[in-house]
C-alpha cells in the first residue's frame, strides 16, 4: 500500500513535468527566416532606363570601369571566393542563406528594428517638461531620433527612394561595362545562391550596403555600430557565395554612398528638423482653435506632452507639392458641439465599455504603439510578404519598396496636415470616463494616423499586386477600425483618413504608371 | 501519525507567482479542505529594468483577486491542490482600461516521502509538482494590466520543513518551466523584431524561506521569497511598455497566519501581508491577503450517508 502510493507519487510528480518539459519545446519558426533565396522571374535588364527621384541621370555619379576578366587580378579575386569556400563556417552559411533573400528586403526589416527600438517617447524632466532628441547630440537623453510614425514614414521613404536610384545607376552600369559575373568567368566556381544572368560589375549588394549605410547613420547615429556589422556580412555573403568578385562589391559601395550623399544634402532642408514647433506654435495651435468656438486638442499625457510633430505636414515630399497637400486635406470633422459628433463619441463610448475578445485582439494586432516599428513598418512587413513570392529582381524589389514608402510619407505629410489645421480632441479628452484599449497617441485625432497610413499602402499595393487587391482592402479597413475599437478615434476620422489615403496613394499609383517599370 | 490533523495550507500571493502550497504542512487522508481568498495588491512604483520610477500615466496598479482553493488528502503523504483565481485590473490614472476574469487553474501534487521526529524534533521533506495553464482566453500583451502572462507552466519543487515544539522552519527551492505563449501580434521586439505570434517565455528559479511559530491552533510566520527568471528575458527600455518575456525578478519579504477556531475546528481563517523589496521589471507591490477555509473528512460523510 505504502509503496504504491510511493510510487503513484513519484511517477505522477515525474510524468507531469516531463510531459510539460517536452511541451514546452521552445522552438519558434519565424516568417522571415523562411524567405527563399532571390531568384528572380524577370531580370529587369533595361531598368536603367526607369525615372529616378533625385538623380537626374543614372550615370549623375561617374564609377570606373573595372578590370577586365582575363586579367590576373581578376584571377586573384575568384581565387579570394575559392579560399573562403574551402573553410565555409556555419555562420558563413547563415549569414548567405540571410542575406540571399535580397538586399533591398533585410535592410528593410533591419530598419523595422532600428524604427522599433527607437520609438519611444522621452521620459520627462524632473519639473514635468520633456527633454527634446537632439540630432546634434545623439547619445543623451533621450536618444536621437523618437522614430514615432511621421519620422518612421520618412525614414522608410528616403531609404527607399536612395535605394530605388542606386539600383537604376548599378543596373545601367552593369549593362555599360557588361562585366561577366565570377562563375560565368570561371566554370568551375562553385555559387551557393540562384546564379543571375545580369553583369556583375557593380554589385547590386554593394551598392545597396554603400547607399543605404549612409543614410542609416543619418538616421539612426547611435546604432552605427550594429549597421556596419550587417553590412559586413553582406559584403561576405557576396563574396563567399561567389555571386560577386571582391571588386564588384567595392565599386558598389562607393556608387551607393555617393548616391546617399544626395539623399542626405535633401533629408537636411525638407523641414523635418523644424517639424516639432516650439512653445508659441504650440500655444496659438490651441487658441486659433478655441477662436473658432471648438474645443482645441489637449495632450492626455501625464504631465502633459508638446504635441507630435505639428509642423510634419510641411515636410517635404518626394512627388507632392504643397499645393497638393492643401488640395487634398479632407473637409472639417464634425463639429465638438454638432448632434453627429455626440453620436460618434456615443459609439466610441460603447466600443470602450462592451470590447469583445476579437476586438481587443484586432487593436492589439494593428496598435503598433509604442516600441514598434510603427503602421508604416507593419505594412512594410506586409508588402514584404507578398513581394516575396512574386519572385522580383533586387531593382523592382527597391522600386516597389519605393513607391509603398513615398505613398506613406506622403500619407504622414497629409495627414499631420489635417490633425494641426483642425486640431480636434480625442473621445477620451471629450469623456474621461471613455477608457481605451491601447495607449492615446500624442497629437489630435482627426483624420487618423493608421487610416491614412493605411489607405495610402493598400492603394499602392493593390496596384503592384492586383490579385492581392481584396485583402489589402480587408486588412486597411481592419486597421482602420482597430482604432475605434480602441476607442481613440471616431468613425470620422477612420472614413476620411482612409479616403485621404485612397487619394495620397493614388498620386504614388499615377507615378508607378508613368516610372518605365510598367 | 501527522501533527496537525486540520491544517490547512497558508497562501503566499497568487498573482504572476502563485505559490499556493509551500508549506510544511499535509492533509491527512480523505479529508478535503476547501476554501476562498481574496487579495488586494497595489503598486505605485515599478522597476524599468534596474531603475524604480513612477508613471503618472498609470497612477496606482491595483490587482484585486478572489482565488477557490482545495487541497485533497489522497493519504497522508501525498495531497492534490487546486486554485482557480479570478483577478481584476485597474490603473487609477491616464485612459489604460482595466481587465477582469479568469485566470489559471493552478494544479499541484505535493508529497512527504520522509518524516522523523528525533526527541522534540521533526524532519519531513516534500516532492511538489505543479502545473497551471490558463483557464481563459485573457491577452498577456496588455502588461501592466493584463490579467496574467498566459504561459503554461511546470514547476518541481523540493522542500525541507523542521520543527521543534511550536518552533519551524521551511525552505523550498522551485524550477519553473515555462512554455512559449501567443500573443495577438505577428511581430515583437526583443532586441531584434521576431516574425511569429509566439514568444519564448523565459524559466524562473523560486527560492521561499518561512518561519516562526506553528501549533494546531495558530502559525504565525514570516516569509520571504525571490523568484528569479532564467536566460531568455529582457528588459524594459527605458520609457517602454513592458512585455510578457521581459525579466521579471522580485524579492518579497512578508508576514501570514492561520487560526484555527476552537470550536469549530473544521474552520480556519488566514491573512498575510508581503512587499517587494527589490524588483526588476516589476511593480513594487505591497499586497494583503485574507480568507476562510473549511475541512470535510469524505470518509465520515461516507459513513453518514450510509446509516
Amino acid at each position: 500500500m505504502k509503496n504504491n502510493i510511493q510510487k503513484t507519487a513519484y511517477t505522477t510528480l515525474l510524468a507531469l513535468f516531463l510531459a510539460c518539459t517536452y511541451s514546452c519545446s521552445d522552438d519558434i519558426t519565424e516568417k522571415n527566416e523562411q524567405f527563399h533565396a532571390l531568384n528572380p522571374t524577370n531580370t529587369d535588364d533595361l531598368a536603367g532606363t526607369w525615372k529616378t527621384f533625385l538623380l537626374t541621370t543614372p550615370n549623375e555619379f561617374p564609377l570606373d570601369a573595372p578590370v577586365a576578366t582575363n586579367t590576373p587580378a581578376f584571377t586573384r579575386e575568384i581565387n579570394e571566393i575559392k579560399s573562403y569556400q574551402v573553410n565555409i563556417s556555419e555562420d558563413q552559411k547563415r549569414i548567405i542563406k540571410y542575406w540571399s533573400a535580397g538586399g533591398v528586403l533585410r535592410w528593410n526589416e533591419i530598419m523595422r528594428t532600428l524604427v522599433a527600438r527607437h520609438n519611444r517617447p522621452p521620459y520627462q524632466n524632473e519639473d514635468g517638461t520633456y527633454p527634446a532628441p537632439s540630432a546634434a547630440n545623439p547619445f543623451a537623453n533621450p536618444q536621437f531620433p523618437f522614430s514615432n510614425p511621421p519620422y518612421a514614414a520618412r525614414a522608410y521613404a528616403y531609404v527607399s527612394a536612395a535605394q530605388y536610384d542606386a539600383m537604376i545607376a548599378t543596373w545601367h552600369y552593369k549593362k555599360l561595362y557588361n562585366r561577366a559575373a565570377p562563375f560565368t568567368v570561371d566554370a568551375n566556381l562553385q555559387v551557393l545562391i540562384p546564379k543571375s544572368t545580369m553583369p556583375s560589375y557593380p554589385s547590386e549588394d554593394g551598392v545597396l550596403a554603400g547607399v543605404t549605410v549612409e543614410l542609416l547613420k543619418l538616421l539612426f547615429p547611435t546604432e552605427i555600430a550594429y549597421i556596419d556589422g550587417k553590412a559586413e556580412e553582406q559584403k561576405l555573403y557576396r563574396i563567399i557565395s561567389g555571386a560577386n568578385v571582391r571588386s564588384d562589391v567595392d565599386a558598389g559601395i562607393i556608387l551607393g554612398r555617393k548616391i546617399a550623399a544626395k539623399f542626405i544634402a535633401r533629408a537636411s532642408t525638407d523641414g523635418t528638423g523644424a517639424a516639432i514647433g516650439n512653445q508659441v506654435l504650440w500655444t496659438q495651435l490651441e487658441t486659433q482653435t478655441a477662436a473658432t468656438g471648438e474645443t482645441p486638442w489637449l495632450s492626455l499625457d501625464l504631465p502633459a506632452r508638446p504635441p507630435m510633430l505639428p509642423l510634419f505636414g510641411k515636410v517635404k515630399s518626394f512627388i507632392m507639392t504643397p499645393e497638393m497637400v492643401v488640395a487634398s486635406r479632407p473637409v472639417p470633422p464634425p463639429s465638438t458641439k454638432s448632434e453627429q459628433f455626440a453620436k460618434e463619441l456615443a459609439e466610441i463610448k460603447s466600443y470602450s465599455e462592451n470590447p469583445s475578445r476579437k476586438n481587443m485582439e484586432i487593436v492589439t494586432f494593428w496598435a503598433d504603439g509604442v516600441g514598434t516599428y510603427t503602421p508604416p513598418g507593419h505594412w512594410n512587413a506586409i508588402a514584404s510578404e507578398s513581394f516575396v513570392e512574386q519572385n522580383y529582381s533586387e531593382v523592382r524589389w527597391a522600386r516597389n519598396m519605393a513607391l509603398l514608402n513615398i505613398a506613406m510619407m506622403d500619407a504622414a505629410i497629409s495627414c499631420w496636415d489635417a490633425k494641426y489645421f483642425y486640431f480636434n480632441p480625442r473621445p477620451c479628452q471629450m469623456d474621461p470616463s471613455i477608457k481605451t484599449l491601447t495607449g492615446v497617441p500624442n497629437f489630435p485625432a482627426y483624420v487618423s494616423g493608421h487610416s491614412t497610413f493605411s489607405g495610402a499602402a493598400c492603394a499602392i499595393l493593390s496596384h503592384i499586386v492586383p490579385a492581392k487587391a481584396e485583402s489589402f482592402k480587408a486588412m486597411a479597413k481592419q486597421a482602420s477600425d482597430s482604432r475605434m475599437f480602441g476607442a481613440i478615434h471616431y468613425r470620422s476620422d477612420c472614413e476620411k483618413g482612409l479616403q485621404l489615403g485612397e487619394k495620397v496613394g493614388s498620386f504614388a499609383v499615377a507615378r508607378a504608371t508613368t516610372d518605365g517599370a510598367e | 501519525m501527522k501533527k496537525f490533523y486540520l491544517s490547512c495550507f497558508l497562501l503566499a500571493p497568487i498573482f504572476m507567482n502563485a505559490q499556493t502550497d509551500i508549506d510544511g504542512i499535509m492533509m491527512s487522508k480523505n479529508n478535503f479542505c476547501v476554501g476562498a481568498i481574496y487579495q488586494y495588491s497595489s503598486w505605485d512604483q515599478y522597476w524599468e529594468g534596474s531603475l524604480k520610477r513612477e508613471n503618472l500615466n498609470l497612477g496606482t496598479v491595483s490587482t484585486k483577486s478572489i482565488g477557490l482553493m482545495g487541497n485533497y488528502g489522497i493519504s497522508d503523504k501525498l495531497n492534490a491542490i487546486f486554485s482557480v483565481p479570478y483577478v481584476e485590473t485597474n490603473a487609477s490614472a491616464g485612459t489604460m482600461k482595466g481587465q477582469k476574469g479568469i485566470q489559471d487553474l493552478s494544479l499541484t501534487l505535493k508529497y512527504m516521502p520522509l518524516e522523523k521526529t528525533v526527541g522534540q524534533s521533526t524532519y519531513s521533506i516534500y516532492a511538489l509538482g505543479s502545473f497551471t495553464t490558463p483557464l481563459s482566453d485573457y491577452p498577456a500583451d496588455y502588461l501592466p494590466l493584463s490579467l496574467g502572462l498566459r504561459s503554461r507552466t511546470a514547476s518541481l519543487r523540493l522542500m525541507g520543513d523542521y520543527q521543534r515544539g511550536n518552533f519551524f522552519t521551511t525552505f523550498s527551492g522551485a524550477y519553473v518551466k515555462r512554455a512559449n505563449i501567443t500573443i495577438d501580434r505577428n511581430a515583437y521586439l526583443t532586441d531584434e523584431i521576431h516574425y511569429t505570434n509566439e514568444v519564448d517565455m523565459p524559466d524562473a528559479i523560486s527560492v521561499n524561506f518561512r518561519a516562526g511559530y506553528r501549533s494546531n491552533r495558530l502559525i504565525a510566520e514570516f516569509v520571504i521569497d525571490n523568484w528569479v527568471t532564467q536566460s531568455g528575458g529582457f528588459d524594459i527600455a527605458k520609457n517602454n511598455m513592458p512585455f510578457p518575456s521581459n525579466t521579471m525578478n522580485a524579492l518579497k519579504y512578508g508576514v501570514s497566519s492561520k487560526y484555527t477556531f476552537k470550536k469549530i475546528p473544521e474552520l480556519s481563517l488566514v491573512g498575510g501581508y508581503n512587499y517587494v523589496v527589490e524588483g526588476r521589471n516589476v511593480g513594487k507591490s505591497d499586497t494583503f491577503y485574507g480568507g476562510l477555509f473549511y475541512v470535510i473528512n469524505l470518509k465520515k460523510t461516507n459513513k453518514q450517508d450510509e446509516k
